[in-house]
């Protein structure tokens, strides 16, 4: 392999804005999930339901705007899906107190299957999957990189601040913290545990929803398989690498997702002589080391996990 | 007479067949500190769990300032002007003082915090009662007197009247605890009521003016505190006479059993630092001390669970073995701090819990395979011989009340495996052993550590009760920041010594002593 062949051509793909418009896009998802992860962890609560959320929220909002519905409706159908099954999520594991983990595994089971099925039954005899106009490039907004992104990748952008405002800056962003680091503490102050982790929930899982449907309303524009593909469990590790906190977590996206269009260009480049299994491990690999760094100082929500029960001891 | 403040009539609460509160009637009074005594179990926590709202009451009601208290209600009971501090402190240590104390004070959908005035308030209610406090720092870098502080200062801020406080001082030095009952006596001073939660008798009659004693669930007596005495609390909460815990010197006290010499342990939260400590057989080595100073250090070390980073340690004349399972085999008898956590796996059952120590032992296992019937037979006499009441062998570990769980414990590490023997542990680590137990068994365990030097073991015995401290040690050390102060004969101590000591003044405070010639070096031990 000629060392310097493969130096240019690393610098050449740095430098072309291609690159950074894939990264962004690729970034969109990761945020819009790794903040609807986030909110869920500050209150306490771990959502292993993202994966299938999104999904979800994919194929409900692809199937909205498919019925002719606007694109926003299609983005608004996938929210209120994940809220929904964000709820789902609130009434088994702050209802019911159940095991977080099971339930988080059981929806995501239960949102990929129940998609692939309405997907088969809606559509039973396609040999190419049916299509839909995806959202336009902001040719109006005079910013570079930014111009060619869709309105869901502002929007996520714009999401990152506003989260952390309300976290940091609002009494019931201080009260969802409260209530993920000690749930005994706040309720004794008066504030409601179950409601608080319920609407962290339901809130978090909706940011899911849109996360998927990015995939089918902008990304691409049709539904298939697999075609969310572990995001959700790369958001529920990004969360962790951001040490729950909203800016850190956009860091991460950008940091994953630059590795991901990094390594989708290296596949194609003339120098590149190694298997593309490799290239396909780079993000995975970086990740973990990017994790091993940093998440070592990370201090976890303290009641993340723990189930509470009004009036025990 | 005034009209209560808070009125308390005919409260009754059940656990399933447990009666935590048998149809109790209280009164509270503006301006006074009303104590609540009575033995762990007594239904004193559940009590002012009902009357803030985290229980609903099977009966009865309650009325705070003439108005009717709904059930089970905290922001009623908040909104009332009643505020709790917990013993086990409800603060987020990740968040700020601050953020602590405003947390629910404001409407929840107001789009933004007022975080100056709520800073304002907070150094102004700070200020009145006299609990300085640093607003901005985390909680978790403050000290237990601190976060106390902080605990009462979120009951202040939300307007609180009445105030109830759950064992406060039990997490306390003597100098933070006298430092509370000022704050406690500004309080009333500015016509504010307490409701103040003790099993300690001397304290209850300094701080409160009067006394309701719980047992059993009833309210069994209520006295003025002028016009009662320590003896008359004690039959009422015990229901029978006590005899103060006597002090039982050593009478044979042998040659060293474990030396540490200079020793440290790597840097952590609580380590040692330089630590030199000789356990002679046949006594009771007390070390006092704020916890959190190294004591947690000292006895993992000497139970094999934390390794030294310099210095020696050595177990009759050769160096510590660095496996649990190898310093047990040796007599090594360990009694951890915390019993639940550490102490017994809560989920397993009696029988495991009273071998799990010794399971690799021939007694126990052959061929990798637990010998279960000797292992449930030597339950059977560790729960026996220690009277440990239960729902038998079978019963998981947790079902155990914290009386009976240290009596299991103590049980495993005094009751010799082989059933004819007689041998006593070599070393006893007894670290906090009466911690939240009650009387009776406070007296019990206190007894056992005694019969055991006595029959030759060295004891330690690491406490932060002052009381426990001076009536069992023979000789005491205090322990600040890792460092150890020589250990010198109890008696050569006062209290003010000791407080100072633990407050870390250690070293002047030695050499006024040795000066004094009350000092006695740690190589040139007393006999008497």
């Amino acid at each position: 392999m000629n060392a310097d062949l493969f130096a240019n051509e690393f610098f050449a793909i740095l430098a072309n804005p291609e690159f950074w418009v894939a990264v962004l896009r690729i970034a969109t998802p990761l945020i819009l999930g790794t903040l609807g992860v986030l909110l869920c962890e500050r209150a306490g609560v771990l959502n292993l339901g993202i994966e299938g959320i999104m999904v979800a929220g994919a194929f409900t909002g692809w199937l909205a705007v498919h019925g002719g519905a606007p694109l926003w409706a299609g983005v608004l159908v996938a929210a209120v899906t994940g809220a929904l099954l964000g709820l789902l999520h609130a009434l088994l594991t702050v209802g019911l107190a159940l095991s977080q983990h099971v339930s988080g595994l059981g929806i995501t089971m239960l949102a990929s299957a129940l998609s692939y099925y309405g997907y088969r039954v809606s559509f039973p005899k396609v040999s190419t999957p049916p299509t839909i106009t995806p959202f336009a490039e902001m040719d109006w907004l005079n910013v570079p990189i930014l111009a060619q992104q869709s309105p869901l990748t502002l929007l996520a952008l714009l999401l990152v601040p506003l989260i952390a405002y309300v976290l940091y800056r609002t009494p019931v962003g201080l009260a969802l913290r409260m209530v993920g680091e000690n749930p005994q503490a706040a309720e004794g102050q008066g504030v409601s545990v179950a409601a608080l982790r319920s609407g962290a929930i339901v809130a978090g899982s909706a940011l899911m929803g849109v996360a998927g449907s990015f995939l089918t309303l902008s990304a691409f524009n049709a539904f298939f398989f697999n075609m969310v593909n572990g995001r959700g469990w790369i958001c529920i590790a990004l969360v962790v690498f951001a040490s729950w906190r909203p800016g850190k977590a956009l860091a991460g996206a950008l940091l994953f997702a630059l590795f991901d269009a990094l390594q989708l260009r290296l596949q194609q480049s003339g120098s590149a002589v190694l298997p593309y299994q490799l290239y396909l491990m780079l993000p995975y690999l970086l990740s973990i080391v990017a994790l091993i760094l940093v998440a070592r100082q990370a201090s976890y929500p303290q009641a993340l996990m723990k189930p509470y029960r009004k009036g025990e001891r | 007479m005034p009209a209560p403040v808070l009125k308390l009539s005919h409260i009754t609460k059940r656990f399933g067949s447990l009666t935590a509160n048998d149809d109790i009637s209280l009164e509270l009074y503006a301006g006074e500190v009303l104590a609540l005594l009575g033995e762990n179990g007594a239904g004193k926590s559940t009590l002012v769990s009902i009357l803030f709202g985290h229980y609903t009451a099977d009966a009865g009601h309650i009325e705070a300032f003439a108005k009717p208290l709904p059930a089970g209600d905290p922001k009623a009971a908040l909104a009332a002007g009643i505020g709790m501090v917990h013993q086990h402190f409800t603060l987020a240590d990740n968040l700020s003082v601050l953020d602590n104390v405003m947390m629910g004070s404001e409407s929840l959908w107001q789009p933004f915090t007022r975080r100056g005035k709520a800073r304002a308030k907070l150094l102004d209610v700070a200020k009145r009662f006299g609990l300085s406090v640093d607003a901005n720092a985390r909680v978790g870098t403050l000290s237990v007197g601190e976060r106390q502080r902080v605990e009462i200062l979120k009951a202040l801020y939300r307007g609180a009247r009445i105030l109830i406080l759950d064992e406060p001082t039990a997490v306390l030095t003597p100098q933070e605890s006298e430092a509370l009952f000022a704050v406690l006596s500004q309080m009333v001073a500015q016509g504010l009521s307490i409701i103040f939660i003790s099993h300690k008798l001397g304290e209850v009659l300094r701080v409160s003016q009067r006394v309701a004693v719980l047992r059993a669930g009833e309210l069994v007596a209520q006295a003025r505190a002028s016009e009662t005495t320590q003896s008359q609390l004690a039959q009422w909460m015990v229901g029978r006479a006590l005899n103060p815990a006597q002090r039982h010197p050593a009478q044979n006290v042998g040659e060293a059993v474990c030396v540490l010499d200079q020793v440290s342990t790597a840097p952590a939260r609580e380590r040692l630092n330089e630590a030199s400590l000789t356990l002679h057989r046949g006594e009771i080595v007390a070390i006092a001390g704020v916890s959190g100073n190294g004591q947690g250090a000292l006895a993992q070390l000497l139970c094999g669970t934390r390794p030294a980073s310099a210095g020696t340690v050595t177990l009759m004349g050769r160096a510590l073995p660095q496996k649990p399972a190898q310093l047990v085999a040796l007599g090594v008898a360990r009694i951890p701090e915390d019993r639940h956590e550490v102490g017994v796996i809560g989920d397993l059952p009696l029988w495991e819990n009273a071998v799990a120590e010794r399971l690799q032992s021939r007694t126990f296992s052959r061929f990798g395979w637990v010998r279960r019937r000797a292992a449930y037979a030597y339950a059977q006499r560790v729960i026996e011989a220690f009277d440990v009441r239960g729902a038998g062998a079978d019963a998981p570990a947790r079902s155990l009340s914290g009386g009976n769980m240290q009596k299991l414990i103590l049980g495993r590490a005094l009751v010799h495996p082989q059933r004819d023997a007689t041998a006593t542990p070599k070393l006893i680590v007894a670290h906090q052993p009466t911690w939240g137990l009650d009387i009776g068994a406070v007296d019990y365990v206190q007894r056992q550590l005694i019969a055991a030097r006595d029959a030759g073991a060295a004891v330690l015995l690491i406490s932060d009760d002052l009381d426990e401290v001076l009536t069992l040690g023979d000789r005491v050390a205090v322990i600040h920041d890792g460092q150890l102060t020589p250990a010198r004969p109890a008696l050569a101590w006062s209290r003010e010594a000791i407080g100072l000591a633990m407050a870390g003044a250690g070293k002047a405070i030695g050499q006024a002593m040795a000066g004094a010639g009350a000092g006695i070096d740690e190589n040139e031990r007393a006999s008497a």
